[in-house]
């Protein structure tokens, strides 16, 4: 497939895994986060880590919008789906994510409640034309490359007066993310997490441009480099990070230009603007309470936001006892550190968010990654 | 991309930020729907997020929108630089 698999190229991959392993001091460690879930699965699923010399770690990062949601918003939905009256319409891989109790909507919708998995908001919208007797409830979720499909969704049901369709909002933002990395003790003063540069996000980029990474690069002196999904993009984006590295220098570089520009995708960025606006502050699994960190549906659109149009209170959840899901999604542990890692928690029986999403840390370490621990201690 | 991979991926059961490349087949400018080929897997997604998309042109699908499209000849250079070993840091920025 074009675009794919001239990005997989073995033979490119030895040229580049030559070039980091010249460019790369031994005289000091790398340790590059990558924001996304999406460049985790690449590492563990072509093995980069270990074309990597032994001074160049990957960090993983929180960047998988299923994982950072936290338990307390899974609950809200579960209660929104016991409604007889609602249909509530999710992306997929939110059918399995624990709540509390070690509830999911998974087992909820065995029980006869009415969840739906969608592919697209244009679903959500068809089944709420489609039942007019009933409350279609989206459950919004996903980083800035998801919000702008909703932004047209709240729009169309707008425009169409759709009045049984509502979104129950949880997108949220990447570089309030990072900042809040950036600013944790773990990073600043305790010294256990260190992050040497960043592997900047693709797709979430494609939409918001390589622009706004442009402030943190300056203010903490840490480069990013916007990196695309496949094998090739992430090794290519690792050597310009040692680089830069190595030079002192902290900018931001884009390697993925051939969907990435620095302004973003303008007109979706505008949609955004449109419908939704900042909320004061967002809890994110893992990184707790975050300032302006996610967004909430403007007034305007208050007839089809499920928070308005529901009892939707604030939940505290508790995750499992022993699961380690908010430290790893720190960076500051890695899912083999966690005792429930392998035994009770696989991909079949989740206990943890990490493990659930296709994009989680611990999926990808269970599927790519758990044959490979002995070399990774040699390296560590 | 294996062909297991495209089919999991178009009938949804992935979602979050992975999207995939693919070439636009057909246009509907009424309904601002293009048709799309993603190895075998054809599939309606929306451009209500893109302007000037022609037939032929490679976008990016997620959640049933095209986010953005894709420069060939951007392609061409990044694969250059990495065949480099991307020899030329100065040229990346």
């Amino acid at each position: 497939m074009r675009f794919v698999d001239e990005f997989r190229s073995r033979d490119v991959a030895q040229k580049l895994a030559a070039g980091i392993a010249e460019a790369a001091d031994t005289d000091r460690d790398y340790r590059l986060m990558e924001f996304c879930g999406g460049h985790t699965h690449a590492i563990f699923r072509y093995g980069i880590q270990d074309l990597m010399p032994a001074n160049v770690r990957f960090i993983h990062g929180p960047g998988c919008p299923v994982c950072v949601l936290p338990i307390g918003r899974i609950d809200n939905a579960i209660k929104l789906a016991r409604d007889d009256e609602v249909i509530l319409c999710i992306y997929g891989d939110l059918l399995r994510v624990p709540g509390s109790r070690q509830t999911s909507l998974l087992k909820l919708k065995a029980t006869g409640a009415d969840v739906r998995m969608v592919y697209s908001t244009t679903d959500a919208l068809r089944i709420a034309r489609e039942n007019p007797g009933r409350q279609v409830v989206f459950f919004a979720i996903g980083f800035e490359t998801t919000t702008p499909a909703t932004a047209v969704a709240l729009l169309a049901a707008e425009r169409e007066g759709l009045e049984n369709f509502t979104v129950f909002c949880n997108h949220v933002l990447t570089p309030a993310a990072i900042q809040n990395i950036l600013q944790s003790p773990e990073v600043r003063d305790i010294g256990s997490v260190s992050i040497d540069g960043f592997l900047g996000p693709s797709h979430v980029s494609s939409i918001i441009g390589s622009k706004p990474y442009e402030f943190f690069a300056e203010e903490y002196q840490k480069p990013v480099v916007i990196a695309g999904f496949e094998p090739l993009d992430v090794m290519q984006s690792a050597l310009m990070l040692i680089r830069q590295l190595n030079e002192g220098r902290h900018e931001v570089e884009n390697e993925y230009t051939r969907v990435v520009t620095r302004e973003g995708n303008v007109k979706a960025q505008q949609l955004v603007a449109d419908v939704f606006e900042l909320r004061r502050e967002f809890e994110w699994r893992g990184l707790g309470f975050v300032p302006y960190s996610a967004l909430r549906i403007k007034s305007r659109f208050a007839a089809f936001d499920a928070e308005e149009r529901f009892d939707v209170p604030a939940l505290r959840g508790s995750d499992v006892k022993g699961c380690e899901c908010p430290s790893i999604l720190r960076g500051a542990a890695r899912p083999t550190d966690c005792k429930l890692f392998g035994t009770v928690c696989t991909p079949d029986n989740p206990m943890g968010s990490c493990m659930v999403s296709s994009e989680g840390a611990c999926a990808a370490y269970w599927s790519y990654g758990r044959f490979r621990k002995a070399p990774e201690e040699a390296a560590a | 991309m294996d062909s297991r991979g495209a089919a999991v991926r178009a009938s949804g059961v992935l979602t979050v930020c992975l999207a995939v490349p693919a070439q636009v087949v057909a246009i509907d400018a009424a309904t601002e729907t293009a048709t799309i080929a993603l190895g075998e897997v054809k599939k309606d997604v929306s451009l209500a997020l893109v302007d000037d998309v022609a037939i032929d042109d490679f976008v990016l699908i997620h959640v049933g929108f095209a986010l953005n499209k894709i420069s060939p000849a951007e392609a061409e250079r990044t694969l250059a630089l990495m065949n480099e070993a991307g020899i030329a840091p100065e040229e990346m920025a």
